[in-house]
Parts: C-alpha cells; sequence; structure tokens
C-alpha cells in the first residue's frame, strides 16, 4: 500500500504526456489546414469519433481488468442489422432501436459467460464471437441494407442542438458515467484490483466473476449503443457496420495510457488518446494526406506514446 | 537566416503574383470505391493526365482502403469543411451517400458522380448504358461465330439487375440483326468462379454443337473460359464477356478468348475531370458538349439530373491489351 500514492502521481505524469501531445497535434494540424481550427470541425471530430469513443470506454473497463473485447465491431454490425430489421419487420423505430441495444448486451453477456464458466482466455473468446456475431448480422441481412427510416430517428447521428451533434451530448453522458464508476465506486476499485491481480481479488473475496460478467455485458451494451447511432448518422443499417472499430478502440485506450495486461490507467487516458487519434486523422485529411500515411502516422504515435509511457514508469527515471 | 526568410518572401510574392494572372485552380477531391486495386487506378491514371492538360486543377484522389460507404462519408464531410470545389465520387451506396451529398451541394460544392451513381449530384459521367454494352457483346459474337447457331449465357444471378438489364438488351439485338443465334439456356453462377466453371463444363456437356457462350461478370468470364479451355474446347466454342483486361489476358494468350467488353477507365476518370471543370467555370445543361483531347463528349438531361455518357463500350483485343494494366 506503501506504493499508492507513488503510482498515482506517475499515472498524472503519463496523462500530462498525452495533454502535451494533444496540445502538439493541435498546433501541427492547425498550420496544415486553414479550416483545422474552427468551431464547426471542431464538432465535426467529435462526430466521427463519439461511435467508437462510446465503444473505447467499455473497452478500458475490459482492458482495466488484464482482458481484451474483440468483438465490439461486430456486436456494433448485428445491433445495427436487428434495429434495422425490426423496424422492416413493422416495429416502432424507437422499440427496434432498444432491442437493437439490448441484443448487443447480451451478446456481451454471452462472451462474459463464456469468458468466465469456460475458463477460455478473452482473446479467443472475443475472436471467435468477432465471427460468430459478423456471420449472425450477415446471415439476417443477406446483404440487404435497411433503410427509409422515419425523420425524428435522424437526430440520434445528424442532428445539433445548437452547434453540438446530438452523438456528442450521448458520448459526453457515457463518459461521465464511466469517470465516475471507475473513479468513484467500490466496483471501479474492483476493476483495477483485477487487473492487479486476479488470484489476490479472488482470495480477498472480490465477486471477480461476477465483475468481469457486468463490464462484457456493458461493452456489448455501448456497442449496440454505437450500432444505433451508426444507423442514424448513415440512414442504413448494412451488415458491414462496425469493421476494424475493434482496432479503433483498443488503440485508443492503448494510447491513452491504459496497460494492456491491466490493472493501470482510465478513462481520462483514453478520451486523450481519442481525441488524438480522431485530430490527426481529421487534420490530415484537411490537409489532404493519403489515408496510407495517416494509417503509417498513427502507428507511429501509438507506438511513441507507450515507449514514453513505459520510460516513465521505469523505477528510477521518475 | 535573415536572408533565407526574405528569399521565401519573394518567392513568396511572385507565386502570389503569378497566381492573380492564372485562372482560378479549382480543387477536385475525387473519391474512389476503394484505393490500392488496378481499375481505380487507372481512372486516377486518367483523372492526373486530365489535371495535367487544364492546369488550373488541384486534384485529390483519396479513397477508404475497403469498399465502405461510412469511410466516404467521413471523408466528403472532411472535404467540406475544408471548402474544395468540386466533390467527384464513385459511390459504394447511392442512398446512404445521398444526405452527405445534399450537404455539400447547399454548401456551394459541386458534384459529379461517376462509375457508380448516387442520388444526389450535378452531373454523373456514365461508363455505359444497358444498350451501349448489350449491343457490344451481341456484335461481338456474331463477329466470332458467325449469325447462326446454338449459344448460351452465363450470368451471375438470375435476379442481378444489371445483368437481366444487359441480356435484355441483347435479346433486342439477336432478335434484329442476328436472329439465327438461338440462345439456348441460361444458367447462373452467383459471383462464383467455381460455379460458373462448373455451370460452363454441363453446357458443354449438354449442347455439343454450342457455338458461344456469353459469361456477363468479371468472375464468371474467367470461370467459364478455364471450363472451355480446360475441356480443350479453345477455338472451338467462343467466350465473350466483361471483365478487365489484365485478368483475362492469360486467356488471350491462350487463344480461349478472342476480346474483352469494357469501358475504358482512364477515358472515365479523364472524363471526370474536364466534367468537373467546365461544371465550377460555365455549368453545365443538356446538350452542352465537353471538348477533350481524347475526344467530345455530349451532357444529356436524365432522371436525376444530368449525365454524360462515355461512348460505346471499349473493346479489349490481342492487339491492345498489352497497353493496360489494371
Amino acid at each position: 500500500m506503501k506504493a499508492q500514492p507513488r503510482l498515482r502521481l506517475r499515472l498524472s505524469v503519463a496523462e500530462l504526456v498525452l495533454v502535451g501531445a494533444l496540445a502538439l497535434a493541435i498546433l501541427v494540424m492547425a498550420q496544415l489546414s486553414p479550416q483545422f481550427l474552427t468551431v464547426r470541425n471542431f464538432f465535426e471530430v467529435t462526430r466521427f469519433v463519439a461511435e467508437a469513443g462510446l465503444i473505447s470506454l467499455g473497452m478500458t473497463a475490459v482492458i482495466l481488468t488484464g482482458g481484451i473485447d474483440l468483438s465490439v465491431g461486430s456486436i456494433l454490425g448485428l445491433s445495427a442489422i436487428l434495429t434495422g430489421a425490426l423496424f422492416h419487420a413493422g416495429w416502432n423505430v424507437w422499440l427496434a432501436a432498444l432491442a437493437g441495444i439490448l441484443a448487443g448486451t447480451l451478446a456481451g453477456a454471452l462472451n462474459g459467460l463464456i469468458i468466465t464458466r469456460a475458463g477460455i482466455p478473452p482473446l479467443i473468446v472475443t475472436l471467435a464471437t468477432l465471427a460468430i456475431y459478423r456471420g449472425l448480422a450477415l446471415g439476417i441481412s443477406q446483404g440487404q441494407a435497411y433503410r427509409d427510416y422515419p425523420e425524428a430517428f435522424y437526430t440520434l447521428g445528424q442532428g445539433y442542438l445548437g452547434p453540438v451533434p446530438v452523438q456528442l451530448i450521448v458520448f459526453a453522458l457515457g463518459s461521465l458515467v464511466f469517470v465516475l464508476l471507475l473513479g468513484r465506486t467500490v466496483f471501479g476499485r474492483a476493476l483495477y484490483a483485477i487487473g492487479n491481480n486476479e488470484t489476490a481479488a479472488r482470495f480477498s473475496g472480490l465477486p471477480v466473476d461476477r465483475v468481469k460478467l457486468v463490464i462484457y455485458s456493458l461493452s456489448g451494451l455501448l456497442s449496440g449503443l454505437a450500432g444505433v447511432i451508426f444507423v442514424s448518422r448513415l440512414s442504413t443499417a448494412k451488415a458491414d457496420a462496425g469493421l476494424g472499430y475493434e482496432l479503433d478502440a483498443i488503440t485508443a485506450v492503448v494510447l491513452g495510457g491504459t496497460a494492456i495486461s491491466g490493472g493501470q490507467g482510465g478513462i481520462w487516458g483514453t478520451l486523450l488518446g481519442l481525441f488524438i487519434v480522431g485530430i490527426v486523422r481529421n487534420g490530415m485529411t484537411l490537409a489532404f494526406i493519403n489515408a496510407d500515411v495517416q494509417l503509417v502516422f498513427i502507428g507511429l504515435i501509438l507506438i511513441a506514446a507507450v515507449t514514453l509511457n513505459q520510460v516513465l514508469r521505469r523505477p528510477g527515471r521518475r | 537566416m535573415r536572408q533565407v526568410i526574405r528569399l521565401w518572401i519573394a518567392v513568396g510574392a511572385m507565386a502570389l503574383l503569378g497566381m492573380a494572372f492564372a485562372q482560378k485552380q479549382i480543387t477536385i477531391a475525387m473519391i474512389p470505391k476503394l484505393v490500392g486495386i488496378d481499375y481505380f487506378n487507372a481512372t486516377e491514371q486518367g483523372a492526373k493526365e486530365a489535371a495535367a492538360e487544364l492546369g488550373n486543377i488541384r486534384l485529390i484522389y483519396q479513397g477508404p482502403t475497403e469498399g465502405r460507404v461510412d469511410k466516404q462519408i467521413e471523408l466528403i464531410e472532411n472535404f467540406i469543411t475544408a471548402k474544395v470545389d468540386v466533390i467527384s465520387v464513385a459511390s459504394n451506396d447511392p442512398v446512404a451517400i445521398a444526405p452527405v451529398l445534399d450537404k455539400a451541394r447547399k454548401a456551394g460544392i459541386k458534384v459529379v458522380t461517376w462509375d457508380a451513381d448516387a442520388n444526389v449530384r450535378d452531373v454523373f459521367c456514365n461508363q455505359a448504358t444497358f444498350a451501349g454494352i448489350g449491343k457490344a457483346l451481341a456484335d461481338d459474337m456474331a463477329r466470332q461465330v458467325g449469325k447462326e447457331g446454338e449459344v448460351a449465357i452465363v450470368t451471375s444471378s438470375l435476379t442481378a439487375p444489371n445483368q437481366n438489364a444487359w441480356i435484355a438488351e441483347m435479346k433486342k439485338v439477336l432478335a434484329k440483326d442476328y436472329p439465327g443465334l438461338k440462345v439456348v439456356d441460361t444458367k447462373p453462377s452467383e459471383e462464383d468462379q467455381q460455379l460458373a466453371f462448373r455451370v460452363t463444363q454441363d453446357l458443354l456437356k449438354a449442347y455439343p454443337n454450342l457455338k458461344g457462350i456469353w459469361a456477363l461478370s468479371s468472375v464468371a468470364f474467367p470461370g467459364a473460359a478455364e471450363a472451355v479451355q480446360q475441356a480443350g474446347k479453345a477455338g472451338k466454342v467462343a467466350v465473350v464477356g466483361l471483365s478487365t483486361p489484365k485478368q483475362m489476358k492469360p486467356f488471350m494468350k491462350a487463344g480461349v478468348i478472342k476480346s474483352v467488353v469494357l469501358w475504358n477507365p482512364i477515358d472515365l476518370g479523364y472524363l471526370s475531370v474536364y466534367a468537373a471543370k467546365q461544371l465550377v467555370e460555365k455549368g453545365l445543361k443538356d446538350g452542352d458538349k465537353i471538348v477533350t483531347k481524347r475526344g467530345t463528349f455530349t451532357v444529356q438531361k436524365d432522371d436525376k439530373s444530368l449525365q454524360i455518357l462515355l461512348g460505346p463500350p471499349f473493346i479489349f483485343t490481342p492487339e491492345n491489351i498489352d497497353k493496360f494494366n489494371f
């Protein structure tokens, strides 16, 4: 317990580094394009990152316990397809969306159940469900796209409150809930304890399996919610929705300083990581830099950030 | 250091002066369905050629790495923020992309579509009409097998709209110009090359007098050609179809096929840039002509706005196929 205050100090240093990186990214991008540093563009960026952002909230919690959830992009796709299919089967669109989110939650819970009951590593379980959920989405839709939703449904992904996109409000609320959940509750502390030493957590009487079941369900719920926003933003539900989103979410979490082995990190870091990637991508597109260059650049930033984090965490180099 | 700065200021001033005398620069953001495949590299080549000829074009050619409409939409949202003059897109989904194109038009940006149309646009550069493709396929078969005999069709799926429209147009031409060519069977291959191979084998067995096969997709064509080749009927049973030249080149070199029907994607990319420039500088209306070094194209009214037809389909033959790398 002596290490506690020191650990805190180091984490804040890591987050300061990220704040610096974000400021640097904004400065560089503002040089690259005159349109970058505008209020309008800032809100556009938040529209692009909201869906991956919601998913990365759940992903942060999952990774904090030393787990991973590769199925999030497929859950997004499955929820999107269910929303579309149910609406076209005659359901009320909001009821269909709710059912889509519920299905996402159940898909996440199923991940949690297999991980805790069968004792298979999360990487393998969610790799399998990544394929299964995507397969279900393809099977239900038969490659068809579901469109023509009522106008009111589009507010979720295309609407604005003043200058603020509606999905930013949803994302901000979700972030707030997760900041409180992880930082201020017993449940949050249990996540860190499990990630630091699962065996010790078990012996000290923490309901490890139940906690895991809840976080994988939450991860599914957020992916489902992201799926509904996705459908609303694109006015279309298609089985390839959310393809590759798991990588965007994991990138944000790891860039944000959460240790991939669990136990260290948090939501603030993830939010910083998310916006660094979002801003770099947006700024480079505004400067007409090709997607291939962007990918290489984001990879380099990731390696640099994680290396810096490790150096800062190394004992004796504080 | 100060001298260097002075030098740059001088250079900058001259550049500004130069720009004031030159034509206004037009920024065109061109978005293919995806990047990194031969077909869309060819459209890029044509677009760059046109931009170089015209001089006052700043061409940005960027697309998603997979053929996904959500990535295209994000690119277009960014290009609206970047205030480009023209957004020129080969859409992955004509309906889903419409709202963002509408947003672009409301922001004063001209919208051109090419290769694959969208529901909102100022003008569509259409690479081929159904009638044009149908006629080219029918004529090419008659050229190879003569005006009499049994022929069959390997299509993609029996409900595929493009293929069905081509077949309908082909049959019109057959009825009018080649009544002696009899279509004895139409088999689906479901965008599966192995299935195309098998149904072609079945056709060859079921109709020993078969003189020719149309293979109506870039998957069905190589499948059918391979079946004819393996049956030892190269040169005896003609295979006519739609595909890209690079994919079909081995069959052409082996003498299994004599032609590939398609359009020239280099011309398509080229035309789209000329059309964009004229749209921005003068506007386009029904009957306008677009004069380029690769030919003159006519603007026509259609059900949504305007379209420009690239012309009759392009036929790749053993003489010209080596010039194309897509």
